[in-house]
């Protein structure tokens, strides 16, 4: 080929723009989600993908927020049920009820876990001074879940550290 | 542009060691070696050598330049082989072998074993002038000449720098024999568009203008690309007589397109060679270095100048099917024969010949076409069970593998102890999964160097027994039936029947009338309770971390078994399975999960009749299966799961056998029987007792396969606790009513 052909190939900075793309901004995005009537959110980057509820094989004498493994295209991914883990209210299964398979890539290992909510609500853009440290006063999640706190609206939006819910020595027997 | 050389330093490093494993085994063979041998122990040293000094690693480079001197000397019959030498290079082998790894992780190695092999290898070399016997030396002296003329054609194969090779340090070496003239040819070379950076389409012309080089030491450059360019060695200099070699007459063309540099310009050579990047450079500064000390060190050789050794196809080409089973941080990785790769292939080809004939089918189906359809997904099935053979066997490699260390070891381990012992290998092409492989590693080394350490007697207690002073050890590999068998086998003194009943007594392991069957005795070399120091100097049986080897060994879903005759020497059996990765399971249902049961591990199934059930001390129950009693447990009840069947009577159980004890799993169906594939719940989750693994069924939903050692085990710790709690209570009861 020549080589003035092969630079007439290279195309022109800003010549080609993705669609529907201008919903990226600056700043870190979440997703959120709602458990209870509460939301929360999480790293949108750790989302490896969000599943309709099915019921998962159970795993003999493991706790009860363990809900089991699934089969995601080969691969035994565990299922934790984030309500029961935090002790949120009483789960139902509804036709909102998703699992939202998180991956978080430590030193050692990757893992990835799915975790039952009871429904997805948005994606939230935050930038790093918008995070708000969590009060440590009551809240029945152990606080080194939480990230911080984000204000949207009138409401609070409590950020849940992915490295945290993916530590499985948190979900074992016990 | 820059040649990135960073990208083959991985390739050099598996090059190395195989090397390294090549130099190790053909130094253990060498005492009936030929001349052969010492080619390639000398080749590998060479590339590992050139190897380094591209990269830049000059301590390897430095320190295996002692050890190709001191081969080179072998290889050229200056210097006897003795046993002095071959233990040095076998130490300078570990020394590379130290530093590779060190290169490859990383990482920092300890010095001074390196510092201590050098200086015996310098010691020898310096001694080796002196005492250098010309016994071997052949008389094919070539006569000196003065003022030589050679003239040399260099046509590379274009992808010759990618074989780590570089022809600007071939002219550099040639440089130390003479004066040298360089014609490089670019008539090959295409347009700039068309220039794939890392080929080489450049020739050369070389004269060579030399007081004393003969051909041999010309082509002895060249050796190493030899199989890669076309070489024509010209003698011009009408005063000498034409070497008998094949020597090419043909007079060289002035071609057209020809520039004239000298050596030093070579370095800017518009090739792509030459834009390398600083590395380049360096290596062959380092290179040109090292040729002068070659040179020095070499200097009463060349004047000698013995029969050279034709380069023979290099003896590490034949090896290129091993993969050196090392490095801990890589992310491993197979080589293929290409055969197996072939047959995969054509699977491939036959499975999407179904696939459109499936397809075809279907699209206007009727039911006439019943037939061709059921034809159709039987060829289907068909193409899919080949396949999944093809898979596997990817996976398989030679034992081989595992093997080529003991050679080594058993050198190692004779010397430590002053036995004298050989060293049988049997059947070490038949093929294994690499994971096992990777893993039955260090229980086999532990079981050799036992059947060294215990089983052998030294020479004199074996000569008093009339027995030859020589030990011997056979290793052995085969397929039987599903599952391959490695045996170690020694002549030596055989396990001690009395010692290890005494000892397991002492330890409290069994009772003193109990009556063993001698293989009941011997499995007892495998307690942990004859792992402790003590038990090595009090018997004379074998018994170092061999729970360690029994338990590393059913870890991989194998057994082990020992056979000894007083006198004759020991038997260890391995009985592993193919592979790993895939299981035959028979599904059983237990409410309404649906568990795996490795079908190996099952005796038999069977509906259980009430009068055939007893219970005995308090709530064992046990199952009469003809002359067994067999434990029953249920599965429901340990895994805390609703189920149909929650009493034994009329159960369905499935009799299974672990560590030779066998019992019943209550379940409540039997389904089908399949293979299925094993998925890691560690990867993401974590180890479940009693649960070895999960699988995905044909449904796509997921099942566990029981661990079926771990669920034996699971039930005696949860009968112990009830009897503890029982005992508990009743000691309770006792002080109350005492009070």
């Amino acid at each position: 080929m020549d080589i003035q052909a092969l630079a007439k190939d290279i195309p022109v900075e800003g010549e080609y723009s993705l669609e529907g793309i201008d919903f990226i901004t600056n700043g870190e995005q979440y997703l959120t989600f709602l458990l209870e009537n509460e939301q929360y959110a999480v790293d949108i980057l750790c989302v490896e993908e969000i599943r309709s509820w099915e019921k998962p094989t159970r795993i003999p004498n493991s706790p009860s927020y363990v809900k089991g493994v699934i089969n995601m295209r080969g691969v035994i991914v565990p299922i934790i049920d984030l309500r029961l883990k935090f002790g949120i209210g009483k789960p139902e299964y509804t036709e909102t009820t998703v699992v939202i398979v998180l991956s978080y890539e430590s030193d050692e290992h990757s893992r990835t876990i799915g975790f039952v909510v009871d429904a997805v609500s948005d994606v939230l853009n935050a930038e790093e001074n918008e995070i708000k440290n969590a009060p440590t006063l009551g809240g029945v999640i152990p606080h080194h879940y939480v990230d911080g706190l984000v204000n949207v609206g009138d409401g609070v939006v409590t950020l849940l550290s992915v490295e945290e819910l993916q530590q499985i020595e948190a979900h074992s027997i016990g | 542009m820059s040649l990135d050389l960073s990208q083959f330093i991985p390739t050099f490093l598996e090059e190395s060691f195989e090397g390294l494993e090549l130099m190790e085994s053909s130094l253990l063979n060498l005492e009936h070696g030929d001349d052969e041998t010492i080619n390639s122990i000398f080749r590998a040293a060479h590339s590992i050598k050139g190897g380094a000094g591209t990269f830049g690693f000059g301590h390897v480079t430095d320190f295996t330049h002692l050890v190709e001197t001191l081969l080179d000397e072998m290889r050229d019959g200056r210097r006897e082989i003795k046993n002095e030498e071959v233990e040095v290079l076998l130490a300078s082998v570990d020394c590379i072998r130290l530093m590779i790894e060190a290169i490859q992780n990383d990482d920092d190695y300890d010095p001074s074993s390196i510092e201590e092999t050098s200086e015996r290898l310098s010691i020898l070399l310096a001694n080796g002038e002196d005492n250098a016997s010309d016994g071997k030396s052949v008389a094919a002296d070539e006569p000196m000449l003065l003022g030589k003329i050679w003239q040399i054609t260099f046509i590379p194969e274009h992808h010759l720098v990618q074989t780590g090779n570089d022809p600007l340090l071939l002219f550099n070496a040639l440089e130390d024999l003479g004066e040298l003239i360089v014609l490089a040819k670019t008539e090959q070379l295409p347009s700039i568009t068309e220039i794939d950076v890392e080929e080489l389409y450049i020739h050369w012309q070389l004269t060579l203008m030399s007081d004393n080089a003969s051909e041999a030491d010309i082509r002895e450059v060249f050796e190493w690309v030899e199989d890669e360019c076309e070489l024509d060695i010209n003698l011009l200099s009408d005063d000498t007589p034409a070497p008998p070699s094949s020597v090419d007459e043909q007079p060289v063309n002035k071609a057209p397109n020809t520039i004239t540099v000298d050596s030093e310009t070579i370095e800017e050579l518009p090739s792509h060679l030459n834009e390398a990047d600083v590395a380049l450079e360096q290596a062959a500064s380092k290179a040109l270095a090292e040729q002068e000390v070659a040179a020095e060190n070499n200097a009463p050789a060349q004047s000698s100048s013995s029969q050279p050794t034709q380069a023979t196809k290099p003896a590490a080409k034949t090896q290129t099917s091993k993969t050196p089973a090392k490095g801990k941080g890589d992310t491993g990785s197979i080589r293929v024969g290409v055969d197996k790769v072939d047959s995969l292939i054509n699977l491939v080809g036959e499975l999407v010949i179904t696939q459109s004939m499936l397809s075809e089918l279907g699209n206007d189906f009727d039911l006439s076409k019943v037939e061709k359809l059921t034809a159709g997904l039987e060829q289907l099935l068909q193409n899919t069970k080949e396949l999944q053979e093809s898979v596997m066997r990817i996976r398989m490699l030679p034992i081989s593998f595992a093997f080529n260390r003991f050679p080594r070891l058993i050198h190692d381990l004779a010397k430590k102890t002053g036995k004298d012992i050989e060293l049988i290998i049997n059947g070490e092409n038949t093929e294994l999964d690499k994971t096992v492989m990777e893993q039955i590693g260090d229980p086999l080394v532990h079981l050799v160097r036992n059947a060294v350490d215990h089983g052998i007697e030294p020479a004199d207690k074996r000569l008093a027994a009339g027995k030859s002073a020589q030990g011997t050890i056979w290793l052995d590999a085969y397929h039987q039936g599903g599952s391959i068998v490695i045996e170690i086998k020694d002549d030596g003194g055989g396990i001690n029947r009395e010692a290890v009943f005494n000892k397991a007594l002492e330890k409290g392991l069994i009772d003193a009338n109990a009556s063993l069957t001698d293989q009941q005795v011997f499995d007892l070399i495998f307690e942990p309770g004859f792992s402790t120091a003590q038990a090595v100097s009090d018997i004379s049986g074998r018994g170092v971390g061999m729970d360690v080897v029994k338990k590393n060994i059913q870890a991989l879903g194998g057994r082990i078994q020992v056979d000894s005759v007083p006198g004759e020497g020991s038997t260890f059996k391995v009985y592993l399975p193919l592979t790993l990765a895939i299981l035959d399971g028979q599904l059983v249902k237990v409410g309404d999960e649906v568990f795996v049961v490795p079908l190996i591990t099952i005796v038999e199934s069977l509906q259980a009749k009430a009068d055939l059930i007893n219970r005995v001390s308090g709530d064992m129950v046990l199952y009469r299966l003809r002359e067994d009693n067999v434990p029953v447990i249920p599965i429901f009840e340990l895994f805390n799961l609703p189920a149909e069947h929650q009493t034994v009577d009329n159960a369905l159980m499935v009799v299974v056998e672990a560590d030779g004890q066998k019992v019943g799993l209550m379940v409540d169906d039997l389904l089908a029987q399949q293979q299925v594939v094993i998925k890691s719940l560690k990867d993401n989750y974590q180890d479940v007792a009693g649960i070895s693994g999960a699988t995905i069924l044909g449904d796509g939903s997921v099942a566990m396969i029981l661990d079926i050692p771990g669920i034996i085990s699971m039930a005696q710790k949860i009968a112990a606790e009830k009897q503890a709690e029982r005992i508990a209570n009743y000691s309770k009861a006792l002080e109350g009513a005492v009070n």
